[in-house]
């Protein structure tokens, strides 16, 4: 009987099993890839606002306080976002004739919220607080990046479980003094373990793993 | 056999008519801070107080630490002690809420006052050195002039640290050595701490 395969198939069919190996750990590899993608995450994309609202020039360029405007941050969960009466205050006197903010005067005439657009959304089986964060020395910056520098507020970080998980197993690595968490230009110091661990002992920072912290 | 496969189609029609109830967790029926409502007319499910209602613990009956006034005009003293840690909370506060106009000395010319907003009067002023601290509480509840109120950004505690915080910037603006305990004057001299050394031998230069 005459051979039907040639040889060389011998070979073919080793290369396919371990290729197949092969493959199926390079496409479990470019999943988690694109779960952990700005794609999916939308860190990095820049949200549409009804008013072009700009932090780099509100936060940076004026220097105004984060507080001034998200009021709450300090105290609940919500860090708040400022009502048309906060905009106002200054915008009764500048730019009162720009059409850039006549979405803001129409707000305030007709008592209507502004829409804005949300930016970071967790999803609700999720309990975040800023309060915590604030009292504990992690900085706005730590977590939201440069906002400072953004014409239009985007998402600096993925926002996914292994994110949270990283920094509450080891605190140390991110946390600074409570004087600097509104600083956006803080940059950690050469031996930051040393300060995060010196910290963690004064603001009595745990790791706060155990999944009750988060989903409750 | 017939009643087997029934059964079995069963099983299958009520467990994916399980799986179309779904809740999606990602977005529970609960509102959010700031989320829109459907419910109400004007689309907030934030809402406000109904009128008349009063919260557990704001009576506010005591006017004079809610308006900085009592019965024989504005109040002069803090409803609570003077401490450090007021002044310091004072300190920050004012630098968030009020250094965008009056700037951090207090002398109105603030980063917002130099893109055309309208120049407060410095806070230095004879006439508002000798005003009562209730009348900067008054000033910050209720506004001034031009100047917004700061009571929904501000709350109560607040307010009366920066007024404390107020006073103390008018009087380092005002100081004398007499100010100083004799026993702290040696420092006077002293090079201020973290100025570079360079800085004062310079300023000083033929000395
Ligand atoms: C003048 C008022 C003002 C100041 C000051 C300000 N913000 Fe904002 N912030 C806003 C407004 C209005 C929005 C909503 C529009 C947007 O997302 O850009 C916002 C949105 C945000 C968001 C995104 C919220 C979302 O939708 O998820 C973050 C994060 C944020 N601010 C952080 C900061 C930080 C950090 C600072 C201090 C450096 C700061 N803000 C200072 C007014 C302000
Ligand atoms: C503390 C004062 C202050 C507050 C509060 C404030 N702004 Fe402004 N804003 C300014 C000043 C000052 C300018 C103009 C700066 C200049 O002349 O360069 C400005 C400019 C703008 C502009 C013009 C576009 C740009 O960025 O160049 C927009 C839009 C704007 N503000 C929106 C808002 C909104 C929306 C809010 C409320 C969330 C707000 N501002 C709150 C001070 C303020
Ligand atoms: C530990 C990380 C972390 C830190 C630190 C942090 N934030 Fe956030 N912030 C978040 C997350 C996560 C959300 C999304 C919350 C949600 O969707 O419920 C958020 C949302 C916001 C929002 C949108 C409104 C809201 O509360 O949902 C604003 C505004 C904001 N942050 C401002 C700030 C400011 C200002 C600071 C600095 C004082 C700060 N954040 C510090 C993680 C952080
Ligand atoms: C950069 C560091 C950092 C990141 C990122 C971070 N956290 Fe935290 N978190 C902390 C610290 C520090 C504490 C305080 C621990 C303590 O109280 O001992 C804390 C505490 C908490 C608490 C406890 C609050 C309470 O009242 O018990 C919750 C809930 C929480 N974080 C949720 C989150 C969630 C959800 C995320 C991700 C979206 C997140 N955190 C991301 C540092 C972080
Ligand atoms: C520090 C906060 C934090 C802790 C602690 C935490 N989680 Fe999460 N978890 C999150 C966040 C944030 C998300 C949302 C991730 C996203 O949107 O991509 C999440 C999502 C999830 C999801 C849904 C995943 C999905 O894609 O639908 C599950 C399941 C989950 N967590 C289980 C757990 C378990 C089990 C534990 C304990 C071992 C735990 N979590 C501890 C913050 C936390
Ligand atoms: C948006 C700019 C702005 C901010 C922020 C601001 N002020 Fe003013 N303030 C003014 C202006 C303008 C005047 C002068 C008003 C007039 O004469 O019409 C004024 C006047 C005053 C006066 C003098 C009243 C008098 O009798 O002459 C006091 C006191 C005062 N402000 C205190 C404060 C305090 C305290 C804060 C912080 C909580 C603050 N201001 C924040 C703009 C501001």
């Amino acid at each position: 009987m005459p051979q039907v395969f040639h040889r060389s198939t011998n070979t073919f069919s080793r290369v396919s099993i371990f290729g197949a190996l092969f493959f199926i750990a390079a496409a479990t590899y470019g999943l988690a890839l694109i779960n952990r993608s700005a794609y999916v995450t939308q860190a990095g994309v820049a949200r549409a606002q009804p008013i072009q609202f700009s932090h780099r020039h509100h936060a940076g360029e004026l220097g105004i306080d984060c507080r001034y405007c998200h009021t709450s941050v300090e105290r609940t969960a919500s860090a708040g976002v400022p009502p048309t009466q906060t905009c106002m205050n200054c915008h009764a006197q500048i730019w009162v004739d720009s059409p850039v903010l006549e979405p803001v005067r129409a707000s305030y005439r007709t008592d209507t919220s502004i829409r804005w657009t949300r930016v970071h959304d967790l999803p609700d089986y999720v309990y975040f607080d800023h309060s915590i964060h604030v009292q504990k020395g992690v900085g706005c910056a730590t977590c939201h990046g440069r906002v400072d520098q953004m014409n239009l507020t985007w998402q600096e970080s993925s926002l996914q479980m292994e994110w949270c998980l990283d920094c509450h197993r080891n605190p140390e690595r991110y946390v600074r003094p409570r004087a600097e968490v509104f600083d956006m230009a803080w940059e950690p110091p050469a031996n930051q373990l040393d300060l995060g661990r010196e910290l963690m002992r004064t603001y009595k920072i745990q790791r706060l793993t155990d999944c009750y912290t988060c989903h409750r | 056999m017939r009643a087997v496969l029934v059964r079995v189609a069963l099983v299958g029609v009520v467990t994916l008519a399980g799986g179309g109830c779904r809740r999606d967790m990602q977005d529970a029926p609960r509102y959010d801070p700031y989320e829109v409502s459907t419910f109400f007319k004007d689309g907030r499910a934030s809402r406000h107080l109904v009128a008349g209602t009063v919260a557990r613990g704001q009576l506010h009956e005591d006017a004079a630490i809610y308006t900085g006034k009592s019965a024989d005009g504005f109040v002069s003293a803090l409803p609570f002690p003077l401490t450090h840690a007021v002044l310091d909370r004072g300190h920050e506060r004012y630098d968030i809420y009020c250094s965008p106009c009056h700037d951090r000395v207090g002398t109105g010319a603030g980063m917002i006052v130099q893109r055309g907003y309208k120049p407060p009067p410095s806070l230095h002023e004879e006439r508002l050195r000798k005003l009562p601290l209730g009348y900067f509480f008054d000033v910050m509840t209720n506004g001034f002039g031009v100047m917004p109120g700061y009571a929904p950004q501000v709350p109560e505690d607040d307010r009366w640290a920066i007024a404390a915080y107020i006073r103390a910037l008018q009087r380092s603006q005002h100081a004398s050595v007499d100010d100083v305990p004799p026993a702290d004057r040696g420092a006077l001299d002293a090079p201020a701490p973290g100025a570079p050394s360079g800085v004062k031998e310079a300023g000083h230069g033929a000395s």
